[in-house]
């Protein structure tokens, strides 16, 4: 490995875990952070400086909600006012086109969409809200502005046999991209897992379907999909390598490597309260933690594609393997693949049909 | 798609130049980011909705007067075709782009 501390590309900006959605799939931590503890406006403002000059390009608002925040637009304007490109990950509730307005003027580049399925009954079963009809109008209302638009559809075994009307729907609302984002197994997904687990034969067919969108669509919509990496032979590049191009900010200000990274044992994580983000990136304990090769256990410190995926995964390892240094499960070359092995196995054995009603973890909002 | 010599590129909505200097230039968009230099860079800056693709290709021929003129023309037409693919560039028509 090379010495030299790699520059971020991204911050992930995880201005606040109120939520107005319980989704079953919810990428935040299970432990919420409470809103009285949530960062000021002035600190994000200087770690958005701070993250630009260390190279960030990219900041992507996201939570919870992040229009929970009355303050949006202000760390918006300071985001770009640093020299950002401003990304807002929104379910879009609670928005009005007012709100849109003073978005888009204080200077939002991309706004993404997420939604739950093509119908309304998807936001009632999967994010235990009725959100269906406001997005419909958000859709419309960012159409009519000149900036970025992205739909997010959370795709998985309950919803994959509507994939094709969510296609559909992606066509009526036009967006310069679209992402079919199979459910990847952290924080509440994981508890739902034996729910959201799609089947090999689902997996295989939502291909298909989603390379022939991509097809169709070419040079109209860009559509682009991640796949459950349950069934991948080789593991995701997770985070594009711990510590090397992406960092994230949580709510009350600790500088995580990536969004489950609390799951790991024995980790604590610095605060942009007390260390600048740039000594925090080059310096702490847990950005060092996993950074380059030398933590590399066999396969990964011999293997070929190192350098590629960076060994997967280290929140899945633990998750899966119990040892975050591990070969991620995932890998078909892991010691510990078997274990992922009989997940799918599993999952493959029960017939959809016979499959019970699922009985779902939904996630709280924070006090 | 082959962009026709009338038309006029712009950058889609979302994508746009980092204002940053003297950073390397960097096309922003959804998710990415490209680095810019050279004649990618001297493309992308004339992707305004004003110039037609003739008056880039005619630009970056007195620009890069060694290059053999053809060669720089399906260069530019290639790579206008590849940002449009990845939804970075609109092509308006021929009528001269309104005012956003």
């Amino acid at each position: 490995m090379t010495s030299a501390v790699p520059q971020p590309l991204a911050l992930v900006a995880e201005i606040t875990h109120r939520c107005p959605l319980h989704c079953v799939y919810c990428s935040n931590p299970l432990e919420l952070a409470r809103r009285d503890r949530e960062l000021s406006t002035e600190t994000w403002s200087r770690v958005f400086r701070e993250a630009s000059e260390m190279g960030v390009l990219q900041a992507d608002f996201t939570g919870g909600e992040p229009l929970a925040r009355t303050d949006l637009a202000d760390l918006i304007r300071s985001a770009r006012a640093a020299g950002l490109y401003a990304s807002l990950i929104t379910s879009g509730m609670p928005l009005d086109e007012h709100r849109l307005d003073e978005l888009v003027r204080a200077g939002l580049d991309h706004l993404q969409l997420s939604y739950q399925g093509p119908r309304e009954e998807s936001s009632k079963e999967f994010a235990g809200a009725n959100a269906h009809a406001q997005k419909l109008h958000v859709a419309k209302w960012v159409k009519d502005r000149r900036i970025g638009f992205t739909l997010n559809f959370v795709i998985h075994r309950q919803n994959l046999g509507q994939l094709e009307e969510m296609i559909t729907l992606t066509e009526e609302l036009a967006p310069g991209r679209v992402e079919f984002a199979h459910v990847q197994y952290y924080g509440w997904a994981f508890a739902n897992r034996e729910w959201l687990l799609p089947t090999r034969e689902q997996l295989d067919r939502s291909l298909e379907i989603l390379k022939d969108a991509e097809e169709r669509l070419r040079g109209r919509i860009r559509v682009e999909w991640v796949v459950p990496d349950y069934y991948a032979k080789y593991p995701k590049p997770c985070m594009g390598g711990w510590g090397r191009k992406v960092l994230l900010v949580t709510p009350t200000g600790d500088a995580l490597p990536c969004h489950a990274a609390r799951v790991i044992p024995g980790m604590s994580f610095e605060n942009v309260q007390e260390r600048s983000l740039k000594q925090i990136w080059d310096d702490s304990a847990a950005f060092r933690k996993f950074r380059g090769e030398d933590w590399m256990q066999e396969p990964c410190k011999t293997c070929d594609r190192r350098a590629q995926d960076f060994g997967g995964c280290r929140c899945q390892a633990f998750l899966l393997a119990g040892d975050a240094a591990a070969t991620d499960p995932v890998c078909s070359l892991a010691p510990k693949r078997s274990i992922v092995a009989a997940i799918l196995s599993e999952v493959n054995s029960a017939p959809m049909q016979t499959a019970k009603q699922p009985d779902w973890i939904y996630r709280p909002n924070p006090a | 798609m082959t962009p026709e010599l009338t038309m006029r590129p712009r950058l889609a909505p979302g994508c746009r130049l980092n204002e940053k200097t003297p950073e390397p230039r960097t096309l922003l968009m959804p998710e990415r980011a490209l680095r810019l230099n050279g004649p990618s860079l001297e493309i992308v800056e004339r992707c305004d909705g004003q110039h037609t693709v003739q008056q880039i290709i005619t630009d970056l021929q007195k620009i890069y007067s060694k290059a053999e003129p053809k060669k720089v023309e399906s260069d530019i037409l290639g790579y206008l075709a590849l940002l449009h693919d990845q939804r970075a560039l609109d092509f308006e028509p021929e009528s001269p782009a309104r005012t956003p």
